[in-house]
């Protein structure tokens, strides 16, 4: 095997690495939050420093593989979108731990009846559910399934579209509560940011498998047939 | 002939030639040539059209042919006793092998520059003035006034303290730029060059890029070479040969982008050849 071969392959298990991490990550991220376990939530905060350290090590290996390997055509896009994949996943990895503070300083666990008005449970399903298309698209390359991301970002946007509107809602009805709903409100603008990070990496992945550039397109659930023949 | 295989990972894109938008002329064409060395065939069924005014750079692993493909447009093949071809070569679509081409006149329309530098032992001047005076040309002060353009031309003449220094006493990358101020001297318009940089240092290379790239702004340049990076930095289109067949050729970009065949992507990726 070539030695940019092997390269590539020990920044692919680098990058399946940091994503399930980061995929850990949100799903205790929902538990922790509709179990209200501070100590889970406390966790997720330390393992923080090991989604910071693994992107480090990656921005190092694209930097030493550009250099050093000049790569070209498939080998060049999967160096590049691995370099921002690996920039999205450790914004989703503080995202996370954001929402993990933000556990934290709740200080008692939420009424679930305020969850389900705010759809917080189905955002974190839903960006989860994102999380876990785009790992297995990377491992499978398959663009079909990270194609699916796309209709499911729609769902984050619609909820945190309502969401000012429901959150005053909620304030005006129960005012001793506020400072909750703000931080329910956070959480929120945090899941949303979470399906935007997440479609960005499917993104990436259809331009390293297709060479295809869907950044700023409209309509990115074209299959990819339809789109070379068009 | 087996068909190639569609690159997995690409757009289904077609690669094609990238025109230059001022000449859109093809300066040279190769029309379905077959190239034999007894009864080895060394080029099989290869068309080409070649953009006037452009770097064209040949690829592809060492026997596949683009040496052999390159020497037939300046005939440098007929020189091998079992070489015959089919096919035409086409210089401003008049075939090159036509009985009616006389060689040397061909050759001062097609210079060439190879791998090891190859100046006479004799001083710069004289080297560069090798190919007017063999056409017969007397007059000094012309041949003097076209030395010292081409040497300009090739980037050499600031680097020389005299004209009358021994060509031999040059560094490898002057040497190298001393052949291709030669090649320049009988004013062709296309120039063959065949793996140009593989004997020099990275800033002689860099040297001989820069040039190559001024150059094309007045001829029309083919280049064969090993070293991919180079066709990228270089060239406007690439061609990539195996085996004795023309596997893709186009726009560089595309080919080291997004090349259209599996195979081209294996070899540029280093998977195999």
């Amino acid at each position: 095997m070539a030695q940019l071969e092997t390269e590539i392959n020990l920044l692919n298990d680098d990058i399946l690495e940091l994503m399930y991490l980061v995929k850990t990550q949100l799903e205790k991220c929902r538990k922790a939050f509709m179990n209200f376990d501070e100590e889970l939530a406390l966790e997720i905060t330390i393992n923080e420093k090991r989604v910071d350290a693994l992107e480090l090590k990656i921005d190092r290996d694209c930097e030493n593989i550009l250099a050093l390997f000049n790569p070209v055509a498939v080998d060049l896009r999967f160096v590049i979108a691995s370099f921002k994949i690996n920039s999205d996943l450790e914004r989703l990895g503080d995202h996370a731990d954001s929402i993990a503070k933000y556990i934290m300083d709740f200080g008692e666990p939420i009424d679930e009846e305020t969850i389900k008005k705010m759809r917080i449970d189905e955002m974190f399903d839903t960006a989860i559910e994102m999380m876990s298309n785009i790992f297995s698209a990377f491992i499978a390359e398959d663009t079909d399934l990270a194609r699916k991301v796309f209709a499911k970002d729609k769902i984050l946007n619609e909820i945190n579209r309502n969401i000012s509107k429901i959150t005053a809602k909620l304030i005006k009805s129960n005012g001793k509560d506020i400072q909750q709903y703000l931080y329910l409100f956070s959480i929120i603008r945090k899941l949303e940011r979470v399906g935007d990070l997440t479609k960005n990496a499917a993104e990436e992945l259809i331009f390293y498998i297709e060479a295809k550039v869907l950044k700023h397109q409209k309509d990115k659930s074209k299959k990819r047939k339809e789109s070379d023949d068009s | 002939m087996e068909t190639e295989q569609q690159n997995p990972k690409a757009t289904s894109e077609k690669t094609q030639p990238k025109l230059n938008p001022d000449n859109k002329d093809f300066k040279l064409q190769a029309k379905n040539v077959d190239v034999f060395y007894g009864d080895f065939q060394a080029i099989e069924d290869i068309s080409l059209d070649i953009v006037d005014n452009s770097v064209t750079a040949f690829i592809g692993p060492s026997g596949c042919g683009k040496s052999t493909f390159l020497r037939l447009f300046n005939r440098m093949n007929d020189y091998i006793d079992t070489f015959h071809m089919n096919g035409e070569i086409l210089l401003n679509k008049k075939s090159l092998y036509d009985e009616s081409v006389k060689v040397e006149e061909l050759r001062k329309t097609v210079g060439m520059v190879f791998q090891a530098p190859n100046p006479f032992p004799k001083t710069v001047y004289e080297n560069v003035a090798y190919g007017l005076r063999i056409q017969g040309i007397k007059d000094e002060n012309l041949i003097e006034e076209q030395v010292i353009k081409s040497l300009k031309q090739a980037t050499l003449f600031d680097e020389v303290d005299s004209l009358d220094k021994q060509a031999l006493a040059l560094s490898g990358g002057q040497q190298q730029r001393l052949c291709i101020a030669r090649a320049l001297a009988v004013k062709p318009s296309v120039i063959l060059m065949d793996e140009p940089t593989a004997s020099l240092d990275p800033i002689s290379t860099a040297k001989i890029e820069e040039l190559i790239r001024e150059l094309k702004e007045k001829y029309t340049i083919v280049v064969v070479t090993h070293n991919m990076q180079q066709a990228g930095r270089i060239s406007d289109n690439t061609a990539f040969l195996y085996m004795g067949r023309l596997i893709e050729y186009g726009d560089t970009k595309k080919i080291f982008t997004n090349p259209e065949k599996d195979r081209t992507q294996n070899y540029i990726t280093g998977r195999f050849g």
